[in-house]
């Protein structure tokens, strides 16, 4: 079983390899988008510290949210999810193959690149760890969930947009907490209660969003 | 040819899998009335039905991927080992960006068959395609892709069932002949073979058995 899921991996990443613009898609999307703030907002610095945790975290589920859609969707067409699914007892090692490519892919040059926005927005050291700590934490939970949702929108028409309705919504914790970590640190007082609940929520995905995913995927393949 | 039986071959004659008034739907509409058939051991199954009478359903139903409306499905196989029947779809199920031995190397990876570097090269041998085996598939013509996708079969050394849906589509006659050859082969070993096709199947030994689709009685 941990041959299908490194199997899967590896394969995820060297086809993501071969489409190098693909990969950078996401994080160009989510570097737009965090630009575009302080052009609508105005270039006062305090404000742009304040809103600026928001921003990252809206930015970051939304590029997760544009890039997830194709998780399934390529495997579907050219019949390979239907042989993966063949792998007697490989369900959750290839939802779980599935959502860690993704993270790998687009949840960690977000968090490898939050750091430079959290410059960019003024935000103070202390304040851009926290960030840092809370996506290392929330972007997981992003694929997870954003994975569930390509599930369960495969082969459907209008997808994408049916994907976003579904998942958005389940996602808002994560946004919640995350931001409020960093909030929290810059009015001095300690983040740990908001990691706690992040790495709650992030254990109670993992463990319930792979079965669902996996079911859906059965449903859709019927 | 009993040098080449496999430990695991069920004896020649036992029925692998046997198939009891099996139903099939597709939304609200049965496709075809029940059908009853067992596959023997070392035998070939050919399903005949129109287009759209429920062909391919039926060999996923088979595969496991859906389950019958009605009926029953029963696979035999060795004590304590799920039957693991081997089902190549209408789709190849290749990646564009992937190079012809990656592709066929992942597929065989995935299904958890212990393979070496030379039973790829092997098979893509056998099926005509080792000289372009670091191409591109999205170079590849629907033919090409096809042999590529099939060659999986020859690179199989357990003698698991086979189901092939439409195997010789897109084929040109010399990739027919291969294909017959590699079916009739594995047949002859003790293997049992399902597909479908439109055209006769060009195998004389062992006899493809037919089992034809009907339109289901009005209700």
């Amino acid at each position: 079983m941990s041959g299908t899921f490194a199997v899967l991996v590896a394969r995820d990443l060297r086809l993501a390899a071969r489409r190098r613009v693909d990969v950078f898609l996401p994080i160009a999307f989510f570097t737009v988008a965090v630009s575009l703030f302080p052009l609508g907002v105005g270039p006062e610095p305090q404000t742009l510290r304040q809103i600026a945790p928001g921003v990252v975290w809206v930015a970051a589920l939304l590029a997760a949210m544009l890039s997830v859609t194709q998780l399934y969707a390529a495997d579907h067409a050219d019949g390979s999810l239907e042989q993966m699914l063949l792998v007697p007892g490989a369900r959750l090692s290839i939802v779980i193959a599935k959502a860690v490519s993704h993270w790998l892919l687009t949840g960690l040059p977000l968090v490898v690149a939050a750091p430079v926005f959290g410059l960019l927005f003024d935000m103070s050291a202390p304040a851009i760890g926290s960030l840092v700590a809370g996506l290392v934490l929330g972007t997981p939970v992003l694929s997870l969930l954003g994975g569930l949702g390509a599930a369960l929108t495969l082969g459907l028409r209008s997808g994408a947009v049916l994907l976003i309705l579904i998942i958005v919504p389940l996602c808002i914790p994560a946004i919640i907490f995350g931001a409020g970590a960093v909030a929290a640190v810059e009015s001095g007082l300690s983040a740990r209660g908001h990691y706690s609940v992040l790495g709650a929520l992030l254990i109670f995905t993992a463990v319930l969003a792979p079965m669902a995913t996996g079911a859906a995927l059965r449903i859709a393949t019927e | 040819m009993t040098g080449d039986q496999a430990p695991h071959a069920n004896p020649p004659g036992d029925a692998v899998l046997t198939v009891r008034e099996v139903e099939c739907r597709r939304g609200d509409r049965v496709l075809f009335a029940p059908t009853s058939f067992a596959v023997q051991a070392g035998s070939i199954v050919w399903i005949r039905g129109a287009n759209g009478q429920g062909k391919t359903t039926l060999l996923r139903t088979l595969a496991g991927l859906s389950a019958p409306a009605a009926g029953e499905l029963v696979w035999a196989s060795a004590p304590g080992t799920p039957p693991r029947p081997l089902y190549l779809a209408h789709a190849n199920a290749l990646k564009e960006d992937l190079t012809v031995a990656e592709s066929l190397r992942f597929l065989l990876d995935l299904a958890g068959d212990p393979v070496g570097r030379g039973d790829v090269d092997g098979a893509l041998e056998r099926f005509g395609m080792a000289s372009r085996k670091d191409a591109f598939v999205r170079t590849l013509s629907q033919g090409q892709r096809r042999r590529v996708a099939l060659a999986r079969l020859a690179a199989q050394r357990e003698l698991q069932p086979w189901l092939l849906d439409e195997p010789f589509d897109a084929l040109d006659t010399a990739g027919v002949e291969l294909l017959a050859g590699v079916i009739a082969r594995h047949a002859r070993r003790g293997g049992a073979v399902v597909l479908t096709s439109h055209l006769p199947v060009p195998i004389d030994e062992p006899v493809p058995a037919i089992v034809a689709l009907h339109e289901p009685a009005l209700a």
